[in-house]
């Protein structure tokens, strides 16, 4: 029994779906942010599998770009983090509510 | 066959640290379930010889990104627990609802063949470093130039934020 690219996949649709579920039902920034790296890795992980069974290396640059973008939205995103805290001294989305119209 | 075992124990793993990274009620504890799920994918970008990929992940993702993490969380306090009220009514059903909705898409979808297109014949690919610089600086070399100027700009965003506080004493 071999492991197809559809059980990367799966597994990959799986963590996605938790990684969406974290942010749904979470309220803390930095737990949603979290939520959000799981799925660009859950991505990353369907990148590297379809690249190998179309044996093209183009999956893997891709992933590559992926990481990058990941690592600048990492750095920008807990900035804000950290700003919006010193401000109001909470990191709970629920409290940062005075856009509501 | 060695491959099925890496992957059922790997996948096991992965999908205990992604859960207990959105179920953990300390911020340490989703940091360190989200380290496990990135190892365990590193894992998998192996069996699938991207070892390249595999290294990134682990240095960049593994060390650096939750590093970071783990940095913020020590700075904005974890002994502040969690409020798990939920103050915006029906958000929590509707939220399973969608998410069990998404689930069966995502099964529903895996009935059908994704991977389709003409496969290049040839060697199977090996993500070694050699392989993805040739790609990298020949096709893909503009994108990789834009890259450099996005994290240019991610760090001067970052240190501007970190900068300028003029006003932080009367919105505390």
């Amino acid at each position: 029994m071999t492991v197809t690219p559809g059980w990367y996949m799966a597994l990959a649709a799986a963590l996605f779906v938790i990684g969406a579920g974290g942010i749904l039902l979470r309220r803390n920034a930095l737990v949603m942010f979290m939520s959000v790296e799981l799925m660009l890795n859950a991505v990353n992980l369907t990148f590297v599998a379809a690249g190998r069974e179309l044996n093209v290396i183009d999956g893997q640059i891709s992933v590559l770009f992926v990481m990058v973008v990941a690592a600048a939205e990492v750095v920008v995103g807990l900035a804000i983090i950290v700003a919006v805290f010193r401000r109001r001294h909470t990191a709970s989305v629920d409290e940062l509510s005075e856009l509501k119209g | 066959m060695v491959e099925l075992v890496v992957f059922i124990i790997f996948g096991l793993v992965a999908l205990f640290g992604a859960l207990s990274m959105v179920w953990a009620r300390n911020p340490v504890y989703s940091a360190m379930g989200l380290m496990l799920t990135m190892f365990s994918v590193a894992v998998f970008y192996v069996s699938n010889s991207a070892h390249f990929i595999a290294v990134v992940q682990v240095i960049i993702y593994a060390g650096a990104v939750m590093t970071l993490f783990l940095f913020v969380i020590m700075l904005i306090g974890v002994d502040r627990d969690e409020d798990r009220r939920e103050v915006i009514p029906l958000q929590r059903p509707v939220a399973l609802a969608v998410l069990a909705l998404f689930g069966a898409g995502v099964v529903v979808a895996g009935r059908f063949a994704w991977v389709t297109g003409p496969t290049v014949a040839g060697e199977p690919i090996d993500g070694t470093v050699e392989a993805i610089g040739t790609e990298l600086f020949r096709d893909w070399v503009l994108p990789f130039e834009v890259t450099a100027l996005l994290l240019i700009i991610a760090a001067t965003g970052a240190i501007g934020l970190a900068l300028f506080r003029r006003d932080e004493e009367e919105g505390a």
